[in-house]
């Protein structure tokens, strides 16, 4: 006699889920697969390629370059935008009707949508009218962005920075936050310098939320297209062109849809990588 | 070791934390500040630790003045409700912790922590970090912070409030332990008037920004100076009702009366406040001068081997505390007997007439 134990209804309360992931993310993911594994013509014609593309692809020049470029930007302005979002929101008043002030100022740059960011720095950059270019050069500084790469990156990093630091002072800001005061009073009790009280105590109660903080800024900016591609297009030559301004005109410019893919599920599997790597290990020692 | 308030106020704008307070602490002594939450308790732990500074009178301590002094110039040590620790140091690095501002030497920190940690049943978790350690250790860690640093003035602002009960247990019996002999002035503050039985001592209770007392804990509780203090020194909450005194009886209502005491023969016949503990009322009459009293059965709470019956007469509600399980039923009519012997009298401006 075969009783069933398990209730089987359960099913048709993932259902929903199960549709949407497979048309949010496994089918998408899927049809790139596909292109990297193929050779794409008209008319729905394709022919098994195996790994060629990502061969192609690793050991192609272009790609080589554009992924150096790629982790070039992150590293700046990480390396910027960490620190520099901490010290803002440790200097932050923690009290007071100024708290509001200070958190809608920081909170402006994000709510703008990313292609008028990118439009408002092209502008404010030029070196004719602009109000950044045409103060640097009345400086003597020779800057344009749209012929020299130097000026270019040294502008597609401020306005990252401009854009992306609040979100780690916002970010810092909520773990300082939930510090309980006790912590104060009792290093105050020790007689803590207040280099001792943000080293031994605000950094180490920030940490999760920096990782996280962390996290959101290496993979936004890791992916980053419509403000450098508003910008500078990835110019001039190719100075900004990061992956994924790169992937772009290889999928829509050139129409290769093979390459494209390969880089895709590269660039994909970079990401991914990485973040949990970093997740991993700083959170190693936290495990309760 | 003596630390005194002269006429100490704070207030933060309009609001008054602690009105003009005049307190002084014993010499080296175990001294308990009990009130309700929102009392005052932390702002007059704060003003004696000198993180807080009064809005007007003085603080000396030891013979000084040292209103206005920081903190740090004060020798105070002080652990919290919350477990207090430095996050990423791990435990004797926690402990170690003042020694290392104060620049103390390398071996004697070794010898100073190795001995608190010993007192404080730290010594085998010394290697690990505040996270992996328990509530209770965590707790352990702090106290041991405070001891380490031989202050002469040590505050605990609820420390055992946080842990569950078992752990509460504990700590509570090693607490005056610690500190004896060690010359330390200590401020222990507690909502539990059942804590501060435990823990001896001299006990302030506070009431919304007021001392209303200050004494040896037991005589506090035997002999409050005012209806204030019997109120805040009290859990369950002090049943009070308006008596008269009638040549040698006092008269609760028609038909409930009861002798007076040897010690009451000399007060005036008039209107007082008496103020009956839940325990000196039970369901079974006790020795001595148990008085009747019959009242319709409200709430019943039992825990363990007590139980805790309100019941209503007339217009006012009484609580009774026993020894045992009564399993009253809810709304029947129930006689209980009040303790007469033990009733305690105010008069007619809440201050203590007879204990």
């Amino acid at each position: 006699m075969t009783v069933k134990l398990t209730n089987q209804k359960a099913w048709f309360l993932v259902a929903p889920v199960v549709v949407l992931v497979a048309f949010n993310a496994v089918i998408p993911l899927m049809t790139v697969v596909n292109y990297s594994v193929q050779e794409s013509f008209g008319n729905n014609i394709f022919f098994w390629e195996g790994v060629k593309w990502f061969e192609e692809v690793l050991h192609s020049e272009r790609f080589a370059a554009s992924l150096m470029r790629q982790i070039f930007f992150t590293s700046v302005i990480l390396l910027i935008e960490i620190p520099f979002g901490v010290a803002i929101a440790l200097s932050m008043p923690r009290k007071g009707p100024w708290v509001s002030v200070c958190l809608v100022l920081m909170a402006l740059p994000l709510l703008i949508p990313w292609n008028v960011v990118g439009a408002m720095w092209n502008i404010f950059s030029l070196p004719d009218i602009g109000l950044l270019g045409k103060a640097l050069n009345s400086l003597g500084i020779g800057y344009d962005y749209t012929q020299e790469p130097i000026s270019a990156w040294f502008t597609v990093i401020l306005m990252d920075v401009w854009h992306w630091t609040s979100l780690v002072v916002l970010l810092a800001f909520a773990g300082l936050s939930s510090i309980p005061e006790a912590y104060y009073h009792a290093a105050k009790i020790d007689g803590a310098s207040p280099w001792a009280i943000v080293r031994y105590i605000e950094l180490p109660k920030m940490k999760r939320v920096l990782i996280i903080a962390f996290l959101l800024r290496f993979m936004d900016s890791f992916m980053i297209y419509t403000e450098p591609f508003v910008l500078t297009g990835g110019g001039p030559g190719n100075a900004t062109t990061f992956l994924s301004i790169d992937l772009v005109k290889v999928a829509l410019g050139q129409f290769d849809l093979g390459p494209a893919g390969a880089i895709s599920l590269i660039y994909f599997l970079i990401i991914l990588l990485t973040c949990w790597l970093f997740y991993t290990l700083t959170m190693k020692d936290e495990a309760q | 070791m003596t630390l005194e308030f002269k006429q100490v106020e704070k207030r933060a704008g309009a609001e008054t934390h602690i009105y003009p307070t005049d307190l002084k602490l014993e010499d080296g002594g175990f001294n308990i500040l009990l009130g309700t939450t929102l009392s005052g308790k932390t702002t007059m732990l704060h003003l004696m630790a000198g993180l807080d500074r009064p809005t007007s009178g003085q603080v000396w301590f030891n013979g000084k003045n040292v209103t206005g002094a920081p903190v740090q110039k004060r020798n105070v040590s002080m652990v919290h409700q919350q477990f207090i620790n430095y996050p990423n140091f791990n435990v004797f690095e926690n402990i170690a912790s003042p020694l290392r501002i104060q620049r103390t030497p390398a071996a004697e920190i070794n010898k100073r922590v190795a001995s608190v940690a010993e007192l404080l049943n730290l010594a085998p978790l010394l290697k690990r970090s505040p996270h992996e350690l328990s509530g209770g250790q965590q707790q352990r860690t702090a106290l041991a912070r405070a001891l380490v640093k031989d202050a002469d003035l040590v505050l605990l602002d609820e420390p055992l409030a946080n842990l569950d009960f078992k752990l509460r247990e504990e700590l509570r019996d090693e607490l005056p332990k610690l500190f004896e002999n060690r010359g330390c002035t200590v401020v222990y503050a507690t909502s539990e008037p059942n804590e501060a039985l435990l823990l001896g001592g001299h006990t302030a209770t506070l009431h919304e920004g007021q001392v209303t007392q200050f004494g040896r804990t037991e005589e506090i509780y035997r002999r409050p100076k005012d209806l204030r203090s019997a109120q805040v020194f009290a859990d369950p909450p002090m049943n009070t009702a308006p008596v008269a005194k009638r040549g040698d009886t006092f008269v609760l209502n028609e038909t409930v009366n009861w002798p007076t005491m040897e010690r009451q023969r000399t007060l005036s016949d008039s209107a007082y406040t008496v103020g009956i503990r839940p325990h000196h009322i039970t369901p079974v009459a006790g020795r001595g001068h148990a008085v009747p009293v019959e009242g319709e059965v409200l709430i019943t709470e039992f825990s363990g081997s007590e139980s805790v019956i309100h019941f209503r007469i007339g217009e006012r509600t009484w609580v009774s505390q026993s020894q045992g399980i009564h399993p009253f039923e809810i709304g029947s009519r129930a006689q209980f007997f009040i303790d007469a012997a033990n009733c305690i009298y105010f008069g007619p401006d809440n201050e203590l007439v007879s204990a």
